[in-house]
């Protein structure tokens, strides 16, 4: 453990990119083997399964500490991490003990069915044991995500720097379900064992936004567009007679997408396709929040079935006959995947699989139109992409680019605000804005980014000076601030005061050109929702 | 005896002001941090070493007077003293007596010795006026020896891979106790003209400072290399600073003691060191006056008064005021007059 706290402590002490690239590659060089696989699977959100909760390690810890719960709770609000919080409040070890990282985290898991007595004395004696920075580390092992500033990226190139591979054949490696326990980095990089996870799925291509204007990228005739879907970005693997559904965020969805178990009947196997997963209705595309209803499922029943039947919109083809063939153009590498998907369909019509139609323009004003009633379509915007590009890996600038219609937006007033979560721990940058409804302010939704980090303290402290009431974390405010709030998209909602819910709100500007009398109405709310879902 | 009205915090018999934020007749000011002392008062009355810091802030025109630590002043008939409150040098907290009630208003005070300020001197009174910062569990500050070893490394170790290390801090108080305890021997130290401003006064008031050199329109860029520069929060993403790059970039602030704080103003090493008390000092300096009332001002006051208590039994009470505390993103860093901080860009 101490010496993966150093490599935290040196991760956490730099803002340089390459300086953590470093400290992990030196690690990886000195590590236990059996360390340093868990340092992976940690630092890329592949922990393991929670043993102890956090209300249990709330108590403890104000147990040892003298603290009352209530002031540890006041004192949680402000730092905006239990681990963090315990790890301040525990008194200071002199003497300190070292456990390998490997150790405590089987300990941890071996926790699972244990008594409270059991784990209440494993975490006390742990805690005796660490020095502070390893009590945050240790905490933060229990309670979730290891949020360190260290990305896929940086530990892929960490990885590639030390075992001197290919960054491309690193991430690819890398992703999947593959268990610290069971392996070693050495197996799981290494070319003999690359083929015997036929789950493995390949890391996706992702977008930038488009940051100039279209007319610089070219030709149009050298770009192939498409329309942006907005559903779940997906990968369909089928090997050996067997179906893997990957979302982009690398969970295993196959259990929950039962209308693709056919595909192994009808495609060949060796196959890997890109594409988005949408509600599809005779045909019609459906708007996302039909689809949002059984994705949360544990099980979906016969009528999530027939009410969201889901397909996939095919983007790209990423292995042909068990072939990796992402090196080809994107020219290429879409006519096979349309002879493929052609030849399936004259077998079997009722393919949930369909080809995401091109976009021909001739030129880029044409392109232009055509973005712009892409909500139409139910869908965000426009997709363009060189069509001699190869299939890269993660989000790359150059060849494709992503080109979003405008958010549709309302200009709400602040009512409500809660302090954030880590960077933002300790001022108040969670909102909730409201609606007039008559003579009402109603709540229609709650924003977390956009502002930039002046404005944010600037907002903060006016909000500890018009503070109204305090609701524990929450406070409401005196109306008075007004903001435009983005979104892709509204849905009808009735859990919601206001009636609606939006996709991906955010913050678009600060209005301190307006006063509360200029916010939008409720009534306007419901226009946005008739014209968006036809 | 001492209430707390608009303008600030009153004690009418003596027909006074304790750090008032509005244009008052009389004031008395515990220390020089904007967020206490401001202009447009009829007089001034503050610790003799606090006195040029008024006026380089305020303007030499103001009428400042200035006392000894236990002096005593007699104003219709309120005995009046300052009292160290080693929160930066020349800091008081005011003492008011009438008719056998004793009152202490603390200002922003800490216990922690800083080797630049007169220590903190607990004075035994009825009533205490106290601020809470840093007033949660949480705040408990590392050992200031442990902090001043931890930065000259972080220089040695910047220097040796070729960067400069850029050190913000407040440049009233908290420049100056950094800069003593800097080892020169590692390197050349640079500062802003914020803080070389003060440091020239820290010198004609109280004395010798480590020496260090003012960046200047003059100074040559170039020879700045593998040197210590420090520079008030006001500093960070100018156009000066980016001059100094290749960089490391420090924070001095009891706010550092939270990740989040660090990470959110893209620090690369967060410095726990405040002029404000943390909550250990907090407790003992509120048992040691022997106060049964308390009154909190900024920072965690709610919190604080409630665990004053339930835990000490002690009537607390939480009150409103303009004062900000240590501020984890500016504002409250020495502002001059006439605005000529950054007249060496």
């Amino acid at each position: 453990m101490k010496a993966f706290s150093e490599l935290f402590t040196r991760i956490d002490q730099t803002t340089s990119t390459n300086e953590k690239i470093d400290a992990l590659a030196d690690y990886f060089a000195t590590a236990d083997t059996a360390d340093a696989i868990w340092c992976v699977a940690i630092l890329s959100g592949r922990r393991p399964k929670r043993t102890v909760k956090a209300g249990e390690l709330r108590d403890w810890c104000a147990e040892m500490s003298g603290t009352p719960v209530w002031l540890l709770e006041e004192s949680y609000h402000i730092v905006g991490d239990l681990a963090e919080t315990i790890s301040l409040l525990l008194p200071a070890n002199t003497d300190t003990k070292d456990h390998s990282l490997n150790t405590i985290i089987k300990s941890l898991i071996a926790l699972q069915d244990s008594d409270e007595q059991t784990r209440k004395e494993f975490v006390m004696q742990a805690w005796r044991e660490f020095s502070q920075q390893e009590l945050f580390i240790f905490n933060k092992l229990i309670t979730g995500s290891f949020r360190v500033g260290v990305s896929d990226k940086i530990i892929i190139k960490g990885l590639a720097k030390h075992f001197n591979i290919d960054e491309n054949i690193v991430a690819h490696r890398l992703t999947g379900n593959w268990d610290a326990n069971a392996t070693t980095l050495q197996d799981l990089l290494s070319a003999e064992n690359a083929g015997d996870d036929i789950s493995k799925p390949y890391p996706f291509y992702l977008a930038y936004p488009l940051e100039t204007a279209v007319e610089e990228l070219g030709e149009v005739d050298e770009w192939q567009i498409e329309r942006k879907y907005d559903g779940i970005r997906g990968q369909i693997i089928i090997r050996d007679k067997q179906l893997f559904v990957w979302s982009r965020g690398e969970d295993l969805m196959t259990e929950k997408f039962t209308e693709f178990q056919s595909l192994i009947n009808h495609l060949p196997s060796g196959t890997v396709i890109d594409g988005e997963i949408l509600p599809v209705k005779d045909g019609q595309l459906l708007p996302f929040h039909v689809m949002q209803t059984r994705i949360g499922r544990k099980n979906v029943t016969k009528k999530n079935l027939q009410d969201a039947p889901l397909a996939m919109i095919c983007y790209d083809l990423l292995e042909d006959n068990g072939v990796d063939i992402r090196y080809m153009s994107l020219m290429e590498r879409r006519n096979i995947l349309d002879s493929i998907l052609t030849a399936a369909k004259e077998k079997f019509p009722e393919l949930p699989m369909m080809l995401s139609p091109t976009v021909e323009c001739d030129t880029w004003e044409e392109v232009a139109k055509e973005r712009l009633i892409a909500r139409e379509q139910n869908c965000e915007g426009l997709m363009l992409k060189r069509k001699t590009s190869t299939y890269k890996t993660g989000r790359r600038r150059g060849e494709w680019w992503k080109w979003k219609v405008d958010p549709l937006s309302i200009d709400g007033v602040l009512i409500y605000a809660q302090r954030g979560h880590g960077r933002r721990a300790n001022l108040y940058t969670d909102f909730t804005f409201a609606v007039w409804d008559g003579e009402e302010l109603v709540p229609f939704t709650k924003a977390y980014s956009g502002l930039t980090d002046k404005e944010l303290v600037e907002v903060d402290s006016w909000v500890k000076k018009h503070t109204k009431e305090k609701f524990g974390p929450v406070r409401s405010v005196t109306p008075e601030l007004v903001f435009e709030i983005g979104f892709e998209g509204i849905n009808p909602s009735p859990r919601h005061k206001s009636g609606v819910a939006l996709r991906f709100p955010r913050i678009l500007r600060w209005r301190k050109d307006k006063g509360i009398k200029d916010a939008n109405t409720k009534e306007d709310l419901m226009d946005l929702l008739k014209i968006n879902n036809g | 005896m001492v209430t707390f009205d608009n303008n600030g915090i009153y004690c009418a018999q003596a027909g006074i002001y304790i750090d008032p934020w509005n244009a008052v007749d009389k004031a008395i000011i515990t220390h020089g941090h904007s967020d206490h002392a401001r202009i447009g008062m009829g007089s001034y009355l503050a610790h003799k070493h606090s006195v040029p810091v008024l006026k380089y802030r305020l303007g030499e025109d103001i009428k400042g007077e200035g006392v000894e630590y236990g002096e005593t002043r007699v104003l219709n008939g309120v005995k009046i003293s300052l009292h160290p409150a080693g929160h930066i040098w020349g800091s008081a907290q005011v003492r008011l007596e009438y008719k056998g009630e004793i009152w202490v208003i603390s200002g922003d005070y800490k216990l922690q010795h800083d080797k630049i300020s007169q220590p903190f001197e607990p004075v035994r009174c009825h009533n205490f006026i106290t601020e809470s910062t840093f007033g949660l569990p949480i705040y408990r500050f590392p050992d200031i020896t442990d902090v001043h070893t931890d930065i000259n490394n972080w220089w040695r170790q910047n220097k040796e891979e070729g960067k400069n290390s850029v050190l913000i801090t407040y440049a009233l108080g908290k420049a100056q106790r950094v800069l003593n305890q800097l080892d020169d021997t590692i390197g050349t130290i640079y500062t802003h003209g914020a803080v070389d401003n003060v440091n020239k006064l820290y010198e004609t008031t109280i004395g010798k400072l480590t020496p260090s050199q003012r960046i200047t329109v003059e100074t040559n860029r170039a020879d700045i290399k593998g040197a210590m520069i420090i520079a008030p929060p006001s500093a960070m993403d100018t156009p000066w600073m980016r001059k100094l790059q290749p960089y490391k970039l420090g924070i001095c602030s009891g706010w550092m003691q939270l990740r989040g704080a660090r990470r959110r103003r893209g620090a690369d090493r967060g410095f726990i060191m405040s002029d404000h008390a943390d909550w250990e000092q907090l407790n003992t300096a509120i048992q040691e006056t022997g106060a049964e009332n308390i009154y909190v001002t900024h920072g965690y006051k709610s919190v604080y008064a409630k665990w004053l208590q339930e835990t000490y039994k002690l009537r607390a009470t939480e009150v409103e005021t303009l004062y900000a505390g240590e501020q984890a993103d500016d504002t409250i860093d020495i502002e001059t007059k006439d605005g000529k901080d950054n007249e060496s860009i």
